[in-house]
């Protein structure tokens, strides 16, 4: 299977389009860290609205490197999908339009096992992704604003997590973004099975996001039962859960908790339940699948 | 000993019907000639050989084992360039070989990529990106990928398409240096009849996905049935005049240009003598004594003059 996986990532790395994604994230971000770097207060002041009239806001405290990051992934995470079905719906269709898939399935391996190595491939471009975002958006936010304690706003309320109480959360959302992009990868992958050119899946996969997000973010009682709660657009954005604290009777956030442990390990059950289902339902429909390209 | 046995092989798609109830045979160090129009039901054969369609009904073996219970087991004897040699365009020649042969499960050094690379003729373009290449170049890598990891049979689609002359003739003499010297069964298919006839030893011709003829290529040619291309000026007044001879019989079609005969090839002088006494103005005359006019005899070209009207 590793041998495949090489294969399947050298294929992916020596295609100019796979850069694409890496250069749009460095220049997103850099963009919000100028942008915060010469007028952060402004964008404070939108956050904490009304408070700032009975708070004694420390602005220079606040606008800080794990702020900066924190701010990013909230801005980022809803458009990266776009850039995961650049590469994963690419990954059969392409080949299918080159050419080259009728090459590769008359190989001495299973479809399946070439499938798996393909997904495997993909989910690694996913990660690696999100280990690009996690450098430029900490790293070199905690570089240009140094470190304090973060600022997270609540619906109404605002929560002050202790500098030394955020690493581990980082590490956790970007592990939890991960698997959301999975997401968006498994079904790019399916979609990538049906169509003989790369444009279909890669623009099918946006639409769907796209419209899942759209419902997932309408406030109408009748779909908040029937149908958010299935949708995995609904979930993806549940690494914010990492940063919601459990509060003491003095209204402070406890160092070392999360809020809602289980609601996020449900969100991740169901995003896995879908990628899982994505997988399986391309590797089922490849299987049956006539090469006629 | 028979390398690939194909029996009773049918595939739908809905409606239509590619491939019909086809049988066929492929013996040890044969050069199989596929032949077939454009449609016939060639490259879908070819695909349910190499497992990219699976058959509706029917069965394929190959090297005596089931293809459909051994398929990687049979896969890793057989090499293939089916229809366009598409590679990675973005990758050299040598990165292509190199990713083909680690698909086929194979650990080959530099030395052995590079000796196949120089098989091919592409030794100093190795390090060059696909995109470069012209179609002869893919071809040849196309060939080289098939035979990297050294098959016993090697499915050839359509390998001269879109090659130039030079580059069918260099096709040619791979297969024959395939054949004869590395002792490969070659299947290859082609709607190129006179390529295939100078370098098949046993023929298949299909049409409409129905066999219409299996044997050796020397027992299909009939010298009986030569094909007589005439040349004149003026073909409907010459088959006008023909039409009470002895040799109206044999015509077969009127073109645009000429007339077109079947007839045994010594009859060519008289039917030439014959033509010139009724002041046919002849331009040319040109006999086939080839696959070719056995293949338009079988096939649904095959176009019987009509009864001729003024």
């Amino acid at each position: 299977m590793w041998p495949l996986i090489q294969i399947e990532l050298l294929k992916i790395f020596r295609k100019p389009r796979t850069y694409i994604s890496f250069g749009a994230i460095a220049i997103m971000v850099i963009i919000i860290q100028i942008a915060l770097k010469f007028d952060g207060k402004s964008y404070i002041e939108f956050i904490v609205g009304s408070l700032q009239d009975s708070l004694d806001i420390p602005y220079t405290n606040i606008l800080n490197g794990y702020f900066v990051c924190f701010i990013i992934l909230n801005l980022l995470l809803i458009h990266i999908p776009l850039l995961i079905a650049l590469v994963a719906g690419d990954s059969i269709a392409g080949e299918a339009n080159m050419g080259t898939l009728r090459l590769i399935a008359s190989k001495p391996v299973s479809r399946t096992g070439l499938l798996l190595a393909k997904f495997v491939a993909a989910v690694i471009y996913t990660a690696l992704l999100l280990i690009w975002l996690a450098f430029i958006s900490l790293l070199l936010s905690i570089l240009i604003f140094g470190t304090n304690d973060i600022l997270v706003a609540r619906n109404d309320a605002l929560e002050i997590i202790r500098s030394s109480d955020v690493m581990w959360r980082y590490l956790l959302a970007f592990a939890y973004a991960t698997l959301a992009l999975t997401t968006v990868a498994a079904l790019a992958f399916l979609l990538s099975v049906f169509a003989e050119n790369s444009i279909g899946p890669i623009v099918s996969t946006i639409s769907i996001v796209i419209v899942f997000t759209i419902l997932s973010e309408m406030q109408i009682p009748l779909y908040d039962r029937t149908v958010k709660p299935f949708l995995f657009t609904s979930h993806m954005l549940a690494w914010k859960g990492f940063f919601y604290c459990k509060i003491d009777a003095g209204g402070t956030a406890i160092p070392g908790t999360i809020e809602n442990i289980r609601a996020i390990g449900k969100s991740g059950l169901i995003l896995f339940v879908y990628i899982i289902g994505f997988v399986s339902t391309a590797i089922f429909v490849f299987n049956k699948k006539d090469i006629l390209s | 000993m028979s390398l690939v046995t194909v029996s009773h092989l049918t595939k739908k798609f809905s409606t239509h019907t590619a491939v019909d109830d086809l049988s066929f045979s492929v013996e040890e160090g044969d050069v199989y000639g596929f032949l077939g129009q454009n449609g016939a039901g060639k490259s879908t054969t070819i695909r349910m050989l190499l497992t990219l369609i699976t058959p509706t009904t029917g069965h394929i073996e190959l090297f005596g084992l089931d293809l459909r219970k051994e398929r990687n087991k049979i896969l890793r004897q057989v090499g293939a360039v089916i229809e366009k040699p598409d590679l990675y365009k973005y990758l050299s020649a040598y990165e292509n070989l190199s990713l083909f042969a680690r698909m086929s499960g194979l650990k080959i050094s530099k030395k052995e990529l590079q000796d196949q690379l120089e098989m091919v003729g592409l030794a100093g373009r190795e390090k060059d990106r696909v995109k470069t290449f012209s179609q002869g170049m893919k071809q040849r890598l196309g060939i080289a990928v098939a035979l990297i990891h050294d098959p016993r049979l090697i499915i050839l689609d359509e390998p001269t398409n879109g090659l130039d002359p030079q580059g069918i003739a260099d096709m040619r003499n791979l297969i024959l240096h395939l054949s004869r010297h590395l002792r490969k069964t070659i299947i290859v298919s082609s709607h190129m009849l006179h390529e295939i006839e100078q370098i098949s030893t046993r023929m298949l011709i299909i049409d409409q996905g129905k066999k219409m003829v299996e044997g050796n290529v020397e027992s299909l040619m009939d010298p009986a049935k030569t094909r007589v291309e005439v040349q004149t000026n003026d073909p409907g007044a010459a088959a006008h005049l023909l039409e009470s001879s002895e040799w109206f019989p044999f015509l077969q079609k009127i073109t645009g240009d000429g007339l077109i005969f079947q007839l045994p090839k010594e009859k060519i002088p008289a039917l030439n003598r014959a033509m010139v006494q009724l002041q046919i103005n002849v331009l040319s005359i040109q006999a086939k004594t080839s696959l070719e006019a056995y293949f338009l005899s079988l096939t649904r070209s095959k176009q019987h003059v009509a009864p001729y009207t003024d």
